[in-house]
């Protein structure tokens, strides 16, 4: 039976971590699987953790009065799911969703940053990935804000 | 003495009747032309395009969008967004436009031999890339992996639903599609087309790429493709720009040292990666 540290292992977010730093993390983790619709995360709660996908999509949404939810944006296989562990007060600021079954690896925030907190080197190996991972999305949400998709050159 | 071959009056347009007429979009619709003058079909390769000619109002570039083994029927699919477009767009069975052409240079269908190859479309860049696609799916053992990816604004702007659904059944093709908003009843993903790239299955190092779309978009999903290790000699862009006499004289498309007319509409982005950062250009 497969090791959470190996299922890690092949998950690009952990890809290239040392062993050992594998044996730490897979530590504060447990597998999970929610079923179409299930919520991941809720808006307003604790954010207590995050989650590496491993198979199904996951929307993330907010409450639009008038609109309804509104999906801001889509996680998949290979993908990190949340950051608001990271920082106080620890609460998630979306909803998400499963949009189809979904198998993730979920973390326990604080036993990781105890963890991180320990031993700095790990704490600054995950810090970096998960900083590239936060300016990617920055970065998706400003292409996204660009609407290049209206309207173009008028002939 | 019969009609003359159109390469010999590269500026004189030929008759079209339009056989079919069929709207894609709100604004968009997919027009099918039958050569009149009896001079024969338009013969292309993905990625070219034609001067259309609304007798009276004006002419346009547009990419041929049809099967590049049926050249019977030249196939143009179109956003009305000007007098001209709107006015191609109003066309209806029988009428007669004008069309030259066909003119530049296309996807570069060779350089992805036995390769992986992405295919990016934004928004109405899919119908210049539509060709190509039918192109690589006429011959799908010539190639590796094949990844279609589409990005939108709204799933309500996604072109050729129901070729996409085929595409889709095929087990050979990987086709995702993405909107920049969703709506209730939208079950794909969420977000810019650039963010489906990670989760494509292609190999970088043997992949050639081609992309169209908004300049902006392209440029972003350049730069991306060549960060994750795709060749910048092997990505290929197809440009849009103010083409009038389209055969490389007037100056109008002049895009740095090119013209898009005669050396594109579609470039690698070796060529023209520095010209797309000069905003004057």
């Amino acid at each position: 039976m497969e090791t959470i540290d190996d299922l890690l292992s092949r998950h690009p977010f952990f890809k290239g971590l040392k062993p050992e730093y594998l044996v730490l993390i897979a530590g504060c983790g447990r597998n999970v699987h929610f079923d179409a619709d299930a919520y991941l995360l809720r808006e307003g709660g604790t954010a207590d953790r995050f989650f590496a996908i491993r198979g199904g999509s996951v929307a993330v949404e907010t409450y639009v009065p008038s609109r309804g939810p509104v999906t801001l944006q889509t996680v998949g296989e290979g993908e990190i799911l949340g950051w608001s562990w990271l920082f106080p007060p620890y609460v998630c600021q979306f909803d998400a969703r499963a949009r189809a079954e979904v198998r993730a690896t979920s973390f326990d925030g604080a036993c990781l940053r105890s963890k991180c907190d320990a031993d700095p080197a790990l704490g600054y190996e995950l810090m970096k990935r998960l900083a590239r991972l936060v300016s990617s999305r920055l970065e998706a949400a400003r292409r996204q804000l660009l609407d290049v998709y209206g309207p173009g050159p008028t002939r | 003495m019969g009609p003359a071959p159109p390469d010999s009056t590269p500026l004189l347009p030929r008759p079209f009747r339009v056989m079919r007429v069929r709207r894609e979009l709100r604004d968009v619709w997919t027009l099918e032309l039958e050569a009149s003058d009896g001079a024969g079909p338009v013969r292309f390769r993905p990625g070219q395009f034609t001067m259309v000619y609304v007798f009276g109002i004006g002419e346009v570039p547009i990419s041929i969008c049809g099967d590049p083994a049926k050249p019977d029927v030249l196939v143009h699919t179109v956003r009305a967004v000007g007098t001209v477009t709107q006015a191609v767009c109003a066309a209806r069975k029988d009428d007669i436009l004008g069309v030259r052409g066909p003119y530049g240079e296309g996807w570069p269908v060779e350089a992805a031999l036995g390769r992986d190859v992405v295919i990016m479309a934004g928004g109405l860049g899919l119908a210049p890339l539509r060709s190509l696609v039918r192109a690589v799916v006429a011959r799908r053992g010539a190639f590796g992996r094949v990844v279609l990816l589409i990005g939108a604004r709204t799933p309500a702007g996604l072109l050729f639903s129901r070729e996409l659904a085929h595409w889709r059944a095929r087990f050979d093709l990987e086709v995702r599609a993405t909107v920049d908003a969703g709506d209730p009843g939208w079950n794909g993903e969420v977000g810019v087309i650039t963010a489906l790239l990670p989760r494509a299955t292609f190999d970088p190092a043997t992949t050639t790429a081609f992309i169209c779309g908004p300049e902006v978009m392209m440029r972003f999903a350049a730069a991306d493709l060549v960060d994750c290790g795709v060749p910048p000699e092997l990505v290929f862009l197809s440009l849009e720009r103010n083409m009038k006499c389209a055969v490389g004289v007037c100056g109008h498309c002049q895009f740095g040292p090119a013209f898009v007319c005669k050396d594109g509409p579609v470039f690698s982005y070796q060529r023209i990666e520095t010209s797309l950062r000069i905003r004057e250009v």
